[in-house]
């Protein structure tokens, strides 16, 4: 009965187990193993070593670090606020619901919908020539893959803190007020840190993401930033290098696992009981 | 008379139709220990929500030392609060949650840990600054969540039934231990519970509160030897409550038979209620009975049986004998006049009180002499 019972449990781990090794385990040894491997098909460390020693590899690391940090600094500027006033709300849900109703459309529509409010006759220098100031560049600009980068991200940062928010015990907020704390006190020293893991959680979900944009690069940015999604793309289809794209892979892992650490749950404060 | 501490005038919350209080008239008076008892969502905690802050009443005055406190912010206010579920901050280790009000004040450095050790004293867990909340007790946190709230030094202590998570001993020993706090800092608490036990033994005075309404206040020992209606006899420890009919002052018959009481000013014939306590209750031969009850069951309790009965008219009685009785027994009761309480059908605390005024001096003589 007991062999029968375990069997059973055991049953359940099959597909998610499958999963694991056909997606997660398979395609990162895959990568690993593509890294060691040159044009000819010989093992080498070159990909490395040209990865760490060129400037180009190097300044478009810093550059997909630098947007990406971008992008999650003003999506996380739009998206407490809004959370928390969100969760303000009598029918928050529903207005939640309103938010999140944009991520279920494909980012390639929305793309493409922007091109058109960006473009030259579009909507946007439509507007700007109506108030006098006349058409200007913004498709394919830094600023515009910015805005519509984040556009694309506020849903998944506003959902983990609204979360976070929902789960904060008001008592908290009275205990605040009732010790002296003003609004911002308590803001600033009970709610935003109790509702940091939140944040965490809506950092990683739009940093590491935003790493390896590489079809907005090219849409909406113009091919202007060339991230290392961009260069991952450009050296599987265009230079088949595939090496070399690996390694960039492989460097995107280590810098997920990073972020991953560093905005990861700490330890509680305080002692355990003696 | 002092300056009382705390008043609240005709204070009344509504909430659209809902009427959560109404018409509160309540005063505290400085270093007292004041107790707010009555069934869950009869509005005692939503009094001590106003007096903190934490909600508006909607129409009414709630004083603090003579002054109108209702647009005061809950920050501003000169009292603090011992929360339900304590409400200790999870990111803060015991020390820094003590400190938490006096780091707002931005007092030095050396104050605040002066003044944390102190209450950490106070709460006998002086020795727990560092730990995590997560790695305390129920009891250990309940503790914490009080010297968090002493060490700002309130003039009124709020405290939301703070024992209900505890287990029942703890419960016991964190009455001996709050009652000795109140008396040793000398500052006014307003308690509030369900716990009628923890009322009685705790309080200088009690509010009994229904519905939104106050129905009593006054010293645990009036309230429970005198309570005002059936609501009060009943919730406040346990009674045998029958109807009854007052036959001349100081004459009440109920049960069939004609009884001396201790109750006057009630007109005559007017059907009221009598109250006795089952710890007021004497077995007895029938020879010497007052009444004559046929035993149904007993519970022996520790400390005394508890009998249930029943008389010739089936009322029910409840007894409470440090001697036992057979089951089926025929057995007498016998009680004192002032054992017997009587009830009137809706009168209110100021007319009962009125009422006691016309005969309270002639009481005492009449059962010295008997």
């Amino acid at each position: 009965m007991i062999a029968l019972t375990k069997r059973k449990t055991w049953l359940y781990f099959i597909p998610y187990g499958l999963w694991l090794a056909l997606f997660v385990i398979a395609p990162v040894a895959l990568i690993i193993y593509q890294s060691f491997f040159d044009l000819g098909h010989h093992f080498t460390l070159a990909n490395y070593s040209t990865y760490f020693a060129s400037a180009t590899y190097l300044k478009m690391t810093v550059n997909s670090v630098w947007y990406a940090l971008l992008i999650t600094l003003f999506t996380g500027l739009i998206s407490y606020p809004t959370a928390y006033f969100l969760h303000q709300l009598k029918h928050r849900q529903f207005w939640l619901l309103l938010v999140i109703l944009p991520t279920w459309i494909n980012i390639l529509l929305k793309a493409y919908a922007f091109i058109g409010i960006f473009s030259q006759a579009g909507l946007a220098n439509q507007f700007l020539t109506f108030i006098g100031i006349g058409p200007q560049q913004i498709l394919f600009t830094n600023a515009s893959f910015i805005f519509v980068a984040t556009y694309i991200q506020i849903p998944f940062m506003i959902l983990p803190i609204f979360n976070a928010l929902d789960d904060l015990n008001p008592a908290f907020i009275n205990a605040s007020r009732d010790l002296g704390a003003s609004n911002w006190q308590t803001f600033r020293r009970v709610i935003f840190p109790l509702t940091l893991p939140g944040v965490k959680a809506g950092v990683q979900a739009v940093f590491i993401p935003s790493l390896s944009l590489f079809m907005l690069t090219r849409l909406i940015g113009g091919n202007k930033v060339i991230t290392l999604g961009t260069a991952i793309e450009e050296h599987f289809l265009t230079t088949m290098n595939w090496g070399m794209g690996s390694t960039i892979g492989v460097v995107l892992i280590i810098a997920m696992i990073i972020v991953m650490t560093l905005t990861g749950d700490q330890k509680p404060k305080g002692g355990a009981p003696r | 008379m002092t300056q009382p501490i705390i008043e609240l005038h005709q204070v009344t919350k509504r909430y659209a139709d809902n009427t959560i209080l109404s018409n509160i008239n309540l005063t505290l008076e400085s270093g007292k220990f004041y107790t707010l008892l009555g069934p869950s969502g009869c509005g005692k905690t939503t009094i001590l929500r106003t007096i903190a802050g934490f909600t508006d009443a909607t129409t009414g005055d709630i004083l603090f030392a003579g002054k109108r406190i209702n647009d005061v912010p809950a920050n501003k206010r000169n009292v603090n609060t011992v929360f339900q579920d304590y409400a200790l901050f999870p990111h803060m280790t015991v020390a820094e949650n003590v400190a938490f009000g006096l780091t707002l004040q931005k007092r030095p450095k050396s104050e605040i840990a002066e003044r944390v050790n102190q209450a950490l004293r106070l709460v006998q867990l002086a020795d727990y600054g560092d730990r995590a909340i997560s790695a305390l007790s129920g009891g250990q946190q309940q503790r914490i969540a009080i010297a968090r709230a002493i060490v700002m030094q309130p003039q009124v202590l709020l405290l939301d039934e703070p024992l209900s998570a505890l287990d029942a001993k703890l419960r016991r020993q964190m009455q001996y231990e709050l009652r000795d706090l109140q008396q040793r800092l000398g500052i006014t608490f307003l308690f509030v519970t369900h716990d009628q036990e923890e009322a009685l033994a705790m309080s200088d005075e009690i509010f009994v509160m229904n519905q939104g309404e106050i129905l009593q206040s006054g010293s645990p020992v009036d309230i429970y030897d005198e309570p005002i209606n059936h609501f009060v006899a009943d919730f406040i420890g346990e009674s045998n409550i029958l109807p009854g009919k007052m036959i001349d002052d100081f004459q009440v018959a109920f049960g069939g038979h004609q009884f001396e009481c201790a109750d006057a000013g009630i007109p005559v014939n007017e059907p009221v209620e009598i109250v006795i306590r089952p710890e007021d209750l004497t077995l007895t031969d029938l020879a010497h009975a007052k009444l004559t009850v046929t035993i149904n069951t007993q519970l022996f309790r520790g400390d005394y049986y508890e009998i249930a009965a029943t008389d010739g008219l089936g009322n029910d009685w409840l007894i409470h004998s440090v001697n036992p009785a057979e089951d089926g027994d025929q057995i007498g009761l016998t009680f004192r006049p002032q054992d017997l309480h009587v009830m009137r059908f809706g009168e209110k605390e100021a007319e009962f009180d009125a009422r006691l005024e016309t005969y309270e001096g002639t009481e005492d003589d009449r059962f010295d002499e008997t």
